[in-house]
């Protein structure tokens, strides 16, 4: 199959034979690493690279406006969207292993094999001739032959578009919304949770008296111990989870680190 | 020019990629991003079809795909970061209160 399409791409020039396998290699692989890689960051940006390629493929298409449309809105607005719910959701989130159905992701597989042996020989039976001139499909330029078709022709499906834009944006506030369910504590309240709690004075920073001040580092106490209150919780979670999956720590791998981790495992 | 048959196996090849990866992958960011990956692999094919008729319908066709998967994106990650306050946990395993 792929010898066949090689030969019906030969007429053309060479380096865009050359380029044009070379991206759709890396595009695969990359989209084969998004499945095959457990952790979500490593996934979007492997997408960002499948995207950027296709980007490139629109372009030598005769499609600059939506190569262009594709940078600025998958990989300049989707993919950082993506990026900021990891934040939320957690940037060490990774795939459990344990299959919830049987044989799933076998099954799965043999799908996948079965549907694009499937699609390829349907595209590979059709009779998918050589392009068209592009003096057919441009009245003058390509933005301009879009935008005749946007304004005439799909004038009614793109005023709708505007419609479901508005309504995603809210339904997102809305999704996305908390409503606050106790009154707003005032100065007071937090000044007396404050001294009711017992420690009424900041808690201490990271890194006081100790070897370095990176965030993950302990203040030392008068007696030379280490205080645990000093780093954020959140650092000990992480470094936790990444333990637990037995991923390398966040936080650095230094001596200096792996001793403060233990730390702050002892404290918990 | 490379042909456009070339244009629409590729396609073919990243959509079936992005289907095994909704099936398989249970954290439902990386289900989202299959979905876009299948999404642009449609597009793909869509840009070959336009300039294999040398038309522009497709092009057109390929920029409401984009802007449909662009609302789609940020509703599915709005019920997603609802669904993680309330129940803590991106997976899809996790989202169980319809079942039975």
């Amino acid at each position: 199959m792929a010898h066949h399409l090689m030969l019906a791409g030969s007429a053309a020039s060479n380096t865009e034979v050359v380029t044009w396998w070379v991206l759709a290699i890396v595009a695969v692989g990359a989209a084969l690493g998004m499945i095959l890689t457990r952790r979500a960051v490593h996934c979007a940006i492997l997408l960002a690279v499948v995207m950027l390629i296709l980007a490139g493929m629109y372009a030598m298409q005769g499609a600059p406006f939506l190569a262009f449309v594709q940078v600025i809105v998958y990989t300049g607005a989707v993919l950082m969207l993506f990026l900021f719910v990891m934040m939320i959701v957690g940037i060490t989130a990774s795939d459990s292993i344990v299959e919830t159905i049987k044989g799933q992701r076998l099954f799965a597989g043999l799908a996948g094999i079965a549907m694009l042996v499937l699609l390829i020989l349907v595209v590979g039976h059709a009779t998918i001739g050589a392009a068209a001139p592009s003096g057919l499909r441009n009245s003058a330029t390509n933005v301009q032959g879009l935008a005749r078709l946007v304004f005439t022709t799909y004038v009614f499906p793109f005023e709708v578009t505007s419609a479901l834009l508005i309504t995603a944006a809210l339904g997102a506030m809305v999704l996305a919304h908390r409503e606050r369910t106790s009154p707003r504590p005032t100065q007071r309240m937090l000044s007396r949770r404050r001294v009711a709690s017992g420690r009424p004075t900041p808690l201490p920073g990271p890194g006081t008296y100790a070897q370095h001040n990176a965030v993950d580092m302990p203040a030392l106490l008068p007696d030379g111990t280490q205080s645990g209150l000093s780093v954020s919780g959140v650092l000990t979670t992480q470094d936790l989870q990444a333990r637990r999956y037995g991923a390398r720590a966040i936080t650095g791998e230094t001596a200096g680190a792996n001793h403060a981790d233990d730390n702050h495992e002892e404290d918990r | 020019m490379i042909s456009p048959a070339n244009y629409v196996a590729l396609a073919a090849i990243l959509f079936v990629i992005g289907g095994v990866g909704v099936l398989v992958r249970r954290n439902a960011l990386v289900v989202f991003m299959c979905v876009e990956l299948m999404l642009n692999a449609v597009n793909l094919a869509f840009i070959a079809f336009a300039r294999l008729h040398g038309d522009l319908n497709g092009q057109v066709i390929a920029f409401f795909v984009m802007v449909v998967a662009a609302a789609e994106v940020v509703v599915g990650l709005a019920i997603l970061t609802s669904i993680f306050r309330a129940r803590k946990s991106a997976s899809v395993d996790d989202a169980n209160l319809l079942k039975y």
